[in-house]
């Protein structure tokens, strides 16, 4: 992996933002799913959205990740090159060599980020492939590490992801993502549709590899549970808009809109 | 009734024109498979109809032509191309690889090096090397164009883990002129190095599936693999029986219900003329007879 | 000694000869005439022009002589005829709410301007069958009455004038006229050339994805707002004289179905449109078609597309029944140089994993 140690060095230069958000907004006709979001996210900093469904985080998400056009706004984010751009004005074949690299997404269902019918192996290994790696030894001792780095027995690896557990499909969905070492991973209800049990387990695995990693991280989440024990920041949604903003501890322990305390009591009891 | 009347190689002129601007077109752009509008042949999809628009669309009067399937010129398709295009067309025909200036395969290159001038045109039932990996076109299509092959070695990535080769004996995908993976129709893999940096044209027609595509001469052509498993040939490991060759595909022959083999090369035309030239085969027949067409 | 297998072509011309001699089969039975086939056989004729994309009753009936009765490969004799044929340009369009009306019915009203008309039909008809014609007889001739006087508006005009029903996109007179048979297709396709390959689908294909709709799969709430059958004029704008000169008239049968209604925000909600016609009377192609058009026109109206039905990539690429027949019969054609290739991989794996099992890992006995 020594090919990709450099983005730790770029992560290092965290004083300067990986992604800013401006008036960012979506509707469809008369209705506004998501109004005038602005933020900057830095090298290494967790950010969690959270909200009931329906309060505009998942099309906060797929508006950052470049996967849905802004009604209004924009999104920018800083290249390997050190170069801020417009994701709205990247070519389709950068956006994609984005998603392929620099960047990672983690589904709530671990069907729609797998290959279900490929190998644990072929599924961590594609994007190596796709970057242009050519030792089938390399590719399979680099996805055998990566297997045991989110403990799965690598004597799995050639078992298809459909004869795993679910917290297996979503650890090895992580390890997917993060092979190529990437900058910034979105998570959209990771733990969700988990039993509890595993829900922690993977929840330490993923605090773990953030930190490891010096990753940045933006988690939508309507578990307030995961967002205090991944995120450094939150952004609570309602209505499509962002009510409050700060760090993480501060929101959940003190929180100062209504709703927000609603919400910490609600699901947060003691 | 409207009484049938049909042009020089059946094809009328605006349709092998609109074809030619296809090849053209798919020559400048090495492996890339250009859309054309294959018309309905007399002859089923499936059957050759690409590979019959192309060489329709090419053909001169000058032309000498040899069809072959299997690597045979005697299979009832080859034979059945061939009389197409001696009707309609009134060209020589020829089994001779030399001899021909266009062939049209089905399924072999000819063992003989192809030289300048020469066009081989391929037929081929399912262009889309990704096919069935992507059945969608417009997925497969931004594929191309955005070179994303990752998925195609995921395939191959799985059949090392699951059979330690790469499982693919015929169809085996390869890269052209460093661009675009392409499917170098079902010819076995055996016959994917004579492929690269071929001295002839090769142009491939999917009528079915509306496309066209092409080698240019010259051009290189990689079999795609892995450094640690590298891409191999197959070839069943004995010589001709009726000519003796080495290093010729061979066609297995199953000679009774006891199951006794022999295996003889599937290129007819190479085999005939080892023999012509007194080379001998554990079973050779008799000294060679008159060749079936002239 | 072997010899290599040769004579194929003798092979072939006594194939082809055997087939002649089995199509005429006894030869003590008289030989059916096309004018038979065209008057007798009727329906048959109408599909192979619809399918066939050719609207010549004769050479329909040609084609389903000597296909002996195989009516894809009737379709596929015309089709190949066709595709030589030189192309003029294109006719006007044909205006069905003129149309001579033979049959016409509609299930969304009880009674319409102009009337039901049966028209000939197997509805409602018992299948029970008929000694009488296995006899041969001549049946009565049929009851007759004048033509109705008044014109016979289509049932979506009705509901159009209201605006319950979208309107049907303007044409673009000076827009070429999309051709799939002579521009190769590309997704996503627009409707004009996917209603021109449902056209041109075969039947079975379209009766089987148009049913599964209503079994719920992209269900589509359809009504069929109106059959109609009967003849309508052809003309061709001439260029030279400038002005459109008739051609003829063909029979044509059209269904207009009247699906769920949608709206957005911009839009109230009105009724949907699905479209089927065809050539001559084939009344269960131009529903089927119908119900599809109206299914493939999913992302258009902004529905999800999860049944095959909806898919235009789907459907498009395997509705026609000359391309499937040639890609499945052509299994038919050697490939004993593939096969020779997979057996000799087959051999191999099988030869390994025979030697794996002979020799057990280490690593096992060891655990």
């Amino acid at each position: 992996m020594a090919e990709t140690k450099m983005a730790e060095t770029l992560n290092g230069d965290s004083d300067q933002p990986l992604l800013t958000a401006e008036g960012l907004g979506k509707s469809y006709g008369h209705l506004m799913a998501c109004r005038d979001v602005s933020f900057a996210l830095y090298p290494g900093e967790v950010l969690a959205i959270v909200g009931e469904s329906g309060s505009g985080k998942s099309t906060l998400l797929q508006l950052l990740s470049a996967q849905l056009t802004p009604s209004a706004g924009s999104v920018s984010y800083r290249m390997r090159d050190g170069v801020m751009r417009d994701l709205a004005a990247l070519g389709e074949a950068e956006r994609r060599f984005l998603f392929r690299t620099d960047w990672g997404y983690v589904h709530q269902d671990p069907a729609m980020g797998l290959r279900m019918a490929v190998s644990a192996g072929a599924n961590v290994g594609e994007r190596l492939m796709a970057v242009g790696w050519n030792h089938y030894g390399r590719i399979r001792d680099t996805a055998s590490s990566w297997l045991e780095r989110v403990e799965i027995d690598t004597g799995r690896i050639d078992d298809a992801p459909r004869t795993y557990s679910g917290g297996m499909r979503q650890r090895l969905q992580i390890a997917r993502n993060l092979v190529t070492e990437p900058r910034l991973v979105f998570m959209d209800e990771p733990t969700g549709g988990l039993d509890v049990s595993v829900q922690a387990r993977l929840l330490d695995l993923m605090r773990n590899l953030v930190s490891e990693l010096g990753l940045a991280a933006i988690v939508v989440t309507h578990d307030l549970a995961v967002a205090r024990l991944l995120s450094h920041r939150v952004m609570v949604m309602k209505g499509g808009r962002v009510i409050e903003t700060g760090l993480t501890d501060q929101v959940l322990d003190d929180p100062c809109e209504p709703y927000t305390q609603l919400l910490v009591s609600s699901i947060l009891p003691a | 009734m409207n009484a049938p009347t049909y042009n020089f190689a059946y094809l009328d002129e605006q349709t092998k024109r609109m074809i030619r601007r296809a090849i053209l077109k798919a020559i400048a752009i090495p492996g890339y498979q250009v859309p054309f509008a294959s018309r309905e042949m007399p002859m089923p999809y499936g059957w050759g109809t690409g590979g019959v628009q192309v060489t329709a669309a090419i053909l001169g009067r000058d032309d000498v032509l040899k069809v072959i399937d299997q690597g045979s010129d005697d299979t009832t398709n080859a034979i059945s191309i061939r009389k197409f295009f001696a009707k309609t067309a009134g060209v020589a025909t020829t089994t001779s690889t030399t001899d021909a200036t266009v062939i049209q395969t089905r399924h072999r290159i000819p063992e003989g090096a192809l030289h300048a001038g020469q066009v081989l045109v391929y037929q081929v039932p399912i262009p889309e090397p990704l096919r069935f990996l992507e059945p969608r076109e417009t997925e497969t299509r931004r594929m191309h164009a955005l070179g994303e092959y990752g998925l195609m070695h995921v395939k191959l990535y799985e059949d090392i883990a699951r059979f330690g080769h790469i499982a693919t004996a015929y169809a085996y995908p390869v890269k052209v002129n460093a661009r675009y993976v392409m499917d170098p129709s079902p010819t076995p893999k055996f016959d994917n190095p004579k492929m690269d940096n071929c001295a002839a044209l090769q142009l491939f027609g999917a009528g079915r599936e509306k496309r066209i595509y092409a080698i240019p001469p010259h051009t290189s052509v990689v079999s795609l693999d892995f450094e640690d498993h590298p891409f191999t040939r197959y070839r069943f490991d004995a010589p001709c029986a009726l000519c003796g060759a080495g290093d010729s595909y061979l066609d297995e022959i199953v000679t009774d219900d006891k199951g006794s083999r022999m295996f003889v090369c599937s290129d007819t035309d190479y085999c005939e003329t080892r023999q012509s030239q007194g080379h001998r085969g554990s079973e050779s027949a008799a000294p060679h007879k008159e060749r079936a067409h002239g | 000694m072997y010899v290599a297998v040769k004579g194929g072509e003798r092979a072939i011309e006594n194939a082809h000869r055997l087939l002649a001699h089995e199509r005429r089969g006894d030869r003590d039975v008289p030989e059916v005439s096309l004018a038979q086939i065209s008057e007798q056989l009727s329906l048959g004729v109408d599909r192979v022009m619809t399918e066939g994309s050719l609207y010549d009753r004769e050479l329909a009936s040609l084609a389903i002589k000597q296909a002996r009765g195989d009516m894809i490969e009737a379709i596929f004799l015309v089709r190949a005829f066709r595709a030589t044929l030189p192309r003029f340009g294109a006719t006007e369009p044909v205006d069905t709410g003129r149309m001579q009306v033979r049959r016409r019915i509609s299930s969304t009203f009880k009674d319409i301007p102009g009337g039901q008309i049966l028209g000939p039909t197997f509805d409602y008809t018992h299948r029970l069958l008929d000694p009488q014609l296995a006899e041969g007889f001549a049946p009565e001739l049929p009851a007759t009455s004048d033509a109705p006087a008044g014109a016979m508006p289509r049932v979506t005009d009705i509901l159009g004038r209201d605006g319950l029903i979208e309107s049907s996109p303007r044409p673009d007179d000076d827009a070429p006229v999309g051709d799939l048979t002579r521009e190769p297709l590309s997704f996503p396709a627009d409707r004009d050339l996917r209603l021109q390959n449902l056209a041109r689908a075969d039947e079975g294909f379209l009766l089987a994805l148009g049913y599964s709709s209503q079994r719920g799969y992209g269900r589509t709430h359809p009504f069929a707002g109106e059959i109609r059958l009967g003849e309508v004029e052809v003309e061709f704008l001439a260029e030279d004289v400038g002005f459109a000169v008739p051609l003829g008239s063909i029979t044509l049968t059209e269904c207009q179905m009247v699906n769920q209604f949608k709206g957005s925000a911009t839009e109230g909600p009105c009724f949907t449109r699905g479209y089927g016609l065809a050539f001559g009377h084939c009344e269960r192609k131009v529903m089927s078609m119908a119900l599809v058009d109206r299914s493939l026109r999913a992302r258009e109206l902004g529905e999800e597309v999860l049944a095959p039905s909806q898919d235009e990539e789907f459907v498009m690429s395997h509705s026609d029944n000359v391309q499937a027949t040639g890609f499945v019969e052509h299994l038919k054609l050697p490939h004993y140089v593939d096969f020779q290739s997979e057996l000799g991989l087959l051999r191999k794996l099988r030869q390994e994993f025979a030697e794996a099992e002979a020799s057990p890992p280490l690593r096992e006995a060891a655990e």
